[in-house]
């Protein structure tokens, strides 16, 4: 049926059908990969030729007082908000499968900020904290609380802040991978359990949390990574401040590389988060296997 | 799977919470909404105010004199429908090739456009500012719209499902002298269309909402896309939050009204990443 000529008339064919996204790919992505790492061995200002300076960025990024912070900040906005956006995203998955009334609209309720734009979500935010006029000290004070925080202008209570704002938006995204996580559990794996006389929170830790444990890991995995990337939050509702309290790695990117104009320095920070992007999924892939039960 | 020994007082409980947490998810659009029509002393009352007496709709209309907010508006369809189009188009012929055709080295190239999934935009972003500068495509929609017109996540979620065609359709169709592009064309396409439909949502959600990349690409306020329209009106206008939040409901409503009409088509392609398999 096939004949050499034939085949390779389809191997021509076949490259024609990638061409356009392998010139965009490699346009836009594998050389800029490449390049990103070539500049972070740089020192350049855009105006003036570049400089090599070897591993002079990553030695400087060491020694700054200000890199130590933002990595501190992006840890502590890391730990508190993953953690306790895959717990509430957990427990509404697992109200909404007992099929609920109104599933439907709490779907899509809890759905929504995710899909939201940040920068318009965090406008909102930024004004319900607002220390004089917002609602939320309202609420506060109306509940007696005299000594209400200054929130977004205070260096202790500008980053929880960041931080409700980061479970709000991203609790919907746990929710729905949890949800399909649960919709994928076998039911018959209930009935026998049943049988056996296993119900309510035994049923739950030795049947639907270990089956659920592929779903939990890629979770972390995805939130983790997506909150080291946290951006637009932070550039509309403090600007890094007060006192660099809310600087994180993405921002820090941004300032050094389009507000400074420090390229080789913006690139080296973009090199550690590119590392630990990797890391994560790396890790994601190699416990792939012992995690995910075909179930 | 839903119990079937219901609980009814822990029904309700779980409604009742779900309810409340609703209103937490929910609240923050209806505050933007009741603050837009504020009128002005209003927004700055002690305790806050829920409702208005008195809707003043005027900033709806004062918004697009305040900045060019309406030719933003049309940057961000133009830019958004562009790159959509595109995906679906250069990701459906990726797909095609790697689900329905043999090349040689089609497994590498695959991997090397999967393995792309781990690069975090952030990185690549400077090289590739630099390079649209060097163009000169700053301030162009070429430059906001090329950079995102090939994804790899859409080429992976369009090649599993075309994977799921039939191949015996497929076979039929080159046994009645059917080309690959008739069989792209007339055959697969067609059939994709729900996986399709999930890729335009998807691109167009994350697209509309999009900041950096249109941040740094454009200097111009006549080409600013909503969402850096809206953070430079934070800039001058930071007093105004009704004006501000004007802006935001102008920002949200498009991806909120095309979510809620396709949201299954979303999350099924949101899902499809963690549970395609391989």
């Amino acid at each position: 049926m096939s004949t050499p000529a034939f085949a390779r008339k389809d191997e021509l064919t076949a490259w024609l059908f990638l061409l356009p996204s392998l010139v965009l790919f490699l346009t836009f992505t594998a050389i800029p990969v490449i390049a990103a790492f070539g500049i972070s061995f740089t020192q350049w200002d855009l105006f003036n030729p570049a400089q090599f300076i070897g591993l002079g960025n990553y030695s400087k990024l060491l020694s700054d007082p200000i890199f130590s912070r933002v990595m501190g900040n992006t840890a502590y906005f890391v730990l508190l908000s993953v953690p306790i956006q895959m717990l509430f995203g957990l427990g509404c998955a697992l109200a909404l499968n007992r099929g609920i009334r109104g599933q439907t609209f709490f779907r899509i309720a809890y759905f929504l900020p995710v899909v939201t734009s940040t920068i318009a979500a965090a406008l909102v935010w930024a004004w319900l904290f607002n220390a004089n006029f917002g609602l939320i000290n309202a609420f506060l004070s109306l509940a007696g609380i005299t000594d209400v925080p200054r929130w977004l202008a205070s260096t202790q209570w500008a980053m929880p802040a960041v931080i409700i704002v980061s479970i709000w938006q991203n609790l919907g995204y746990a929710m729905v991978l949890f949800l399909a996580g649960l919709q994928n559990i076998r039911a018959d794996l209930y009935d026998a359990a049943a049988m056996d006389g296993a119900r309510g929170w035994r049923r739950f830790w030795f049947i639907t949390l270990p089956l659920l444990s592929p779903t939990t890991f890629f979770v972390l995995i995805i939130s983790i990574i997506g909150s080291f990337q946290i951006f637009e939050l932070v550039f509309v509702m403090t600007q890094a401040g007060p006192a660099n309290a809310t600087n994180t790695l993405v921002y820090y990117i941004y300032q050094n590389g389009f507000q400074f104009y420090q390229m080789g320095y913006a690139s080296a920070a973009a090199m550690v988060l590119f590392v630990i992007v990797l890391i994560m999924t790396l890790v994601q892939y190699g416990l792939q296997s012992r995690w995910v039960h075909y179930g | 799977m839903a119990d079937t020994a219901r609980n009814k007082p822990v029904d309700w409980l779980i409604f009742v919470l779900l309810l409340v947490g609703a209103l937490v998810t929910v609240g923050p659009f209806a505050w933007m909404l009741t603050t837009s029509i504020k009128p002005d002393p209003e927004v700055f009352r002690y305790p806050p105010t829920v409702f208005t007496a008195d809707p003043q709709w005027r900033n709806y209309i004062e918004i697009f004199f305040a900045i060019p907010f309406g030719r933003a508006f049309v940057n961000s369809v133009i830019v958004t429908l562009a790159i959509t189009v595109l995906q679906l188009i250069i990701c459906s012929m990726a797909a095609y090739a790697f689900a329905c055709m043999t090349f040689r080295g089609r497994e590498t190239v695959f991997l090397i456009y999967l393995a792309a999934l781990m690069v975090p935009p952030q990185v690549t972003i400077i090289p590739n500012f630099m390079l649209v500068r060097t163009l000169g495509w700053i301030d162009t929609y070429q430059g906001l719209i090329l950079p995102f017109a090939f994804s790899s996540f859409g080429t992976f979620l369009l090649r599993q499902y075309f994977k799921t065609i039939p191949r015996e359709l497929l076979e039929a169709a080159r046994l009645d002298n059917c080309g690959h592009w008739r069989i792209y064309l007339f055959i697969v396409l067609p059939l994709a269309r729900p996986a399709l439909g999930a890729l335009a949502i998807f691109a167009f959600v994350s697209q509309w909402n999009n900041f950096l990349w249109p941040l740094i690409t454009t200097t111009r306020p006549e080409m600013q896309t909503v969402t850096v329209a809206l953070s430079t009106l934070q800039g001058q206008y930071n007093t105004d939050w009704p004006l501000l939040m004007t802006g935001s409901v102008l920002a949200v409503a498009p991806v909120l009204i095309i979510f809620i009409f396709g949201n299954r088509a979303f999350i099924s392609g949101l899902t499809a990443g963690s549970f395609g398999g391989r």
